[in-house]
C-alpha cells in the first residue's frame, strides 16, 4: 500500500470527493491562491497544502475568500442549508475567536432549532495544535472547547490513513463537522489506499492493545503515547491505547470497557487542564467505571497557560512521551 | 410599473396576516401566555412584503430577531409559527426555536435570527450556492440599522461583492438599535454611501409604502438575479411596539409613535393608494380584513389547544446521544 503524508491523504480525500459529488466545494483563503496578483492563481492550495490542484480542476468550485472568518463559516453553513455540501478551511483553529457565532450560534442550531427540519452538511477545516514555535495565537488545540457544543461533530485525526477516511465520512454527514487537523503531523506518513474508504464517527481505534494501564491520546498525542508506551514494553508493562478519533461523537463503551479491564487510566492531550478532554474522560471513568479503578485516574496535558514561542519553553509546555511514562507509572506505583 | 391585481390582494393580505398576528401575540405575551422575548414587526410590514413579492419559494431570505414579518410574507404557515411561539410540538420548529427562531426550510426561509447581523453571512452562502449551480436564485438577507455596524456584516457585503454572488441586502431602518438612535450608533451622515462604497448598488424606498419598497427592491433583485452582483435596498420604517415585548419605548420623542401611526402606517398608506388608483375596492380589502381576523383568531384557539412537547424530546435532533455505561 502507498505511503501518503497527512496532507496528502486528505488532499486525497478532497479531490475523490469532489469528483464523486458536484455539490462538494471549497472555500476558504487562499485555498486558491493568487487571486487577482500577477502569480498563477491556484499555485497556493491553502497555506498547509491541503487543497492543492483543486482550482486546477474546479475553478468554480474553489472559492478563494477575502480574511473573513465570519463570513467564510457563514456562507459554508448557508450553502449547506440549500444543499450544498461545502468544506471550509479556517486557517488556524485559534481563528475560531472570530467566527464563533456563526460556527457555534447559528450552524451547530440550525436542526435543533428548526424542529430538525434542516439540514447543514458543512465542514469546518482548521491545522490545529502547537509544536510549530508558532505561539500563542497560531498554536491551540481548540478542538476541546468546540467538543462541549451540541450541534457539532468533532474530528481529530492522528494519523494520514484516519484522516483521509474521517475526511471522507465528514463530507458525506448530513450535519456540520469541525475538522481539526493536528498540523505537526501534515507531514508524518502512513499507508493510505488510493481508493475511497470511510471511517465513522464515534468509533475508536485500539492503537495498541495491553493489559495494565488504559491510555486514551487524541490528536498529535497519540504518537507520542504510542511511543511511550512501546518503550514500556522492555519493562514488562503493557497499555491500551485508545484513540477516539472523534472527540463528538466519543466512543464512550470503548473508554469504559478498556478501563473495566485494566483498572487504571491515563488520558493525554495537548490543551490545557480545565474544562478539557482529559478531565471530561476521568469524570466519564470516574462516574461510569468507579468500582473498575485500582487507583487515581492520571491526566496529561498542557499547563494553564497561553502556548509560549521559545522552543525550550513550547517544548517544556506539551506533553511528551516522558510524561506520559512518568504517569502511565504512577498509575502503577 | 403596473402591479397585477392578484399580487395586490396577496400583497394586501400578507401585510394585514402580520398586522394581526403580531397584534394578537402581543395581546398574548402581556397575558402571560406567550413565553421568551419577542420582537414585533408591526409598522413594518410593506417592507416585508414589497421584497417577497419578487421572490419564488426557492429563493430563500433570512431574517431577524425581528422576524415574524419576514416569514409570514414568505410564505410561512401562520398557524404552525403561531403553535411555535405558544411552545407546541406541534410548532413550525417543534417548540426547539420560539420566536427568535422561525424557520422553514422547504419555503426558503432560512429562519429568524437572534443575532444581530448572525443573518448576511449565511445569506451570502446561500447566494453563493445560487451562482454554482447556475440556477438563477437569489439570497435575500433582511437585517436592520443595528445590524449595520456589526462586522459579520461588513464582511458577508464584501464578501458578496469579491465573489459576485446573487445577494440582495435589505437594510431596514426603524431608527433604533434596540434603545439607541441611528444618528448616534452610525457615525457617518450617509449609511446609503457608505454602504454603497462597498461595490454595489442600493435602491432607497419609503418603507411604509408597499409600493415604493416594491419598485426598490425589484430593481435590486433584478440586478442580483441577473448576474450582476450583490445590490441593497434601504427603507426607513417605524416600528410601532418597543425593541422587545415590554419595552417601555422611553427613547421616543413625543408624538413620535403616534405620528408613525397617523402618517407612517403602512395598511393605510396602502389603502390610500388603492382610493386613488381603485386598482382595489373597500370592499375587496374589508373582506381579506374579515378573512384575516378569523385566521389569526383560528391559529390562536388552535395553538392554545396544540400538543405540549414531553421531555423526551429535548434531546431529539442533536444528532449525538450521549450516555454508555461500564
Amino acid at each position: 500500500m502507498p505511503e501518503k503524508t497527512m496532507r496528502d491523504a486528505i488532499n486525497e480525500a478532497l479531490h475523490q470527493a469532489m469528483e464523486q459529488d458536484e455539490s462538494v466545494f471549497v472555500i476558504g483563503e487562499d485555498v486558491a491562491g493568487c487571486n487577482g496578483s500577477a502569480g498563477d492563481v491556484g499555485s497556493v492550495g491553502g497555506v498547509f497544502g491541503v487543497t492543492t490542484g483543486i482550482y486546477n480542476r474546479w475553478p468554480d468550485r474553489c472559492v478563494d475568500t477575502p480574511i473573513s472568518e465570519s463570513a467564510i463559516v457563514g456562507a459554508a453553513a448557508g450553502a449547506a442549508l440549500v444543499g450544498m455540501r461545502p468544506v471550509a478551511e479556517i486557517m488556524f483553529a485559534d481563528f475560531i475567536g472570530v467566527c464563533m457565532d456563526q460556527i457555534v450560534n447559528q450552524m451547530a442550531k440550525f436542526r435543533y432549532m428548526f424542529g430538525g427540519k434542516s439540514r447543514c452538511p458543512a465542514v469546518i477545516r482548521f491545522s490545529a495544535g502547537g509544536g510549530f514555535s508558532a505561539a500563542g495565537q497560531h498554536s491551540q488545540a481548540m478542538y476541546q472547547v468546540m467538543t462541549s457544543f451540541p450541534g457539532l461533530k468533532v474530528v481529530v485525526p492522528s494519523n494520514a490513513y484516519d484522516a483521509k477516511g474521517l475526511m471522507l465520512s465528514a463530507i458525506q454527514d448530513d450535519d456540520p463537522v469541525l475538522f481539526f487537523e493536528p498540523k505537526v503531523l501534515y507531514q508524518e506518513t502512513a499507508e493510505v489506499p488510493d481508493e475511497m474508504y470511510t471511517i465513522p464517527f464515534g468509533q475508536a481505534n485500539f492503537v495498541r492493545e495491553g493489559d495494565d494501564v488504559t491510555v486514551v491520546a487524541f490528536g498529535q498525542m497519540v504518537p507520542k503515547a504510542a511511543a511511550a508506551i512501546d518503550a514500556l514494553a522492555a519493562e514488562g508493562i503493557s497499555c491500551d491505547l485508545i484513540d477516539p478519533r472523534t472527540t463528538s461523537p466519543l466512543d464512550e463503551a470503548a473508554i469504559l470497557e478498556s478501563v473495566s479491564a485494566t483498572g487504571r487510566l491515563v488520558v493525554v492531550d495537548e490543551a490545557p487542564p480545565r474544562c478539557g478532554l482529559t478531565a471530561d474522560i476521568a469524570g466519564l471513568a470516574a462516574d461510569k467505571a468507579f468500582s473498575s479503578l485500582k487507583g487515581p485516574i492520571k491526566q496529561v496535558c498542557a499547563p494553564h497557560s497561553p502556548t509560549p514561542f521559545s522552543p525550550e519553553l513550547e517544548a517544556a509546555y506539551l506533553p511528551d512521551a516522558d510524561k506520559i511514562t512518568a504517569a502511565i507509572k504512577e498509575t502503577l506505583a | 410599473m403596473s402591479i397585477p391585481k392578484e399580487t395586490l390582494l396577496h400583497a394586501y393580505r400578507s401585510m394585514k396576516t402580520i398586522r394581526e398576528f403580531e397584534e394578537r401575540v402581543h395581546a398574548e405575551i402581556m397575558n402571560g401566555q406567550i413565553p421568551g422575548f419577542t420582537h414585533l414587526y408591526t409598522g413594518q410590514e410593506a417592507n416585508a412584503v414589497a421584497v417577497c413579492a419578487h421572490l419564488d419559494e426557492s429563493d430563500t431570505i433570512i431574517s431577524t430577531h425581528r422576524g415574524h414579518g419576514h416569514c409570514i410574507a414568505k410564505g410561512a404557515d401562520v398557524a404552525g409559527m403561531m403553535k411555535e411561539l405558544f411552545g407546541s410540538s406541534e410548532g413550525l420548529c417543534k417548540g426547539k426555536g420560539g420566536s427568535m427562531h422561525v424557520a422553514d426550510i422547504d419555503k426558503g426561509i432560512l429562519g429568524a435570527n437572534g443575532i444581530v447581523a448572525g443573518g448576511p453571512p449565511i445569506s451570502v452562502g446561500s447566494a453563493l450556492a445560487a451562482k454554482i449551480r447556475k440556477n438563477g436564485k437569489v439570497a435575500v438577507s433582511f437585517s436592520g440599522d443595528g445590524s449595520v455596524n456589526q462586522g459579520t456584516c461588513f464582511e458577508a457585503m464584501n464578501m458578496a461583492v469579491v465573489l459576485q454572488v446573487p445577494a440582495v441586502f435589505v437594510i431596514e431602518n426603524n431608527y433604533y438599535s434596540e434603545h439607541t438612535h441611528i444618528d448616534y450608533a452610525v457615525g457617518c451622515d450617509d449609511l446609503k454611501a457608505r454602504t454603497e462604497a462597498f461595490g454595489f448598488p442600493v435602491f432607497v424606498a419609503d418603507g411604509a409604502d408597499f409600493f415604493a419598497v416594491h419598485e426598490a427592491a425589484g430593481k435590486a433583485i433584478a440586478h442580483a438575479r441577473a448576474g450582476n452582483g450583490p445590490a441593497g435596498v434601504f427603507a426607513e420604517q417605524g416600528r410601532y411596539h418597543g425593541h422587545f415585548v415590554g419595552d417601555p419605548q422611553s427613547y421616543r420623542g413625543e408624538g413620535e409613535l403616534e405620528n408613525l401611526r397617523e402618517n407612517h402606517d403602512p395598511l393605510k398608506v396602502f389603502r390610500q393608494h388603492m382610493a386613488t388608483s381603485g386598482d382595489l375596492s373597500e370592499a375587496e380589502l374589508d373582506a381579506i380584513d374579515a378573512d384575516v381576523m378569523a385566521e389569526i383568531e383560528q391559529s390562536v384557539v388552535d395553538a392554545k389547544a396544540a400538543a405540549r412537547p414531553t421531555p423526551d424530546q429535548v434531546t431529539a435532533d442533536v444528532y449525538i446521544q450521549y450516555g454508555a455505561t461500564a
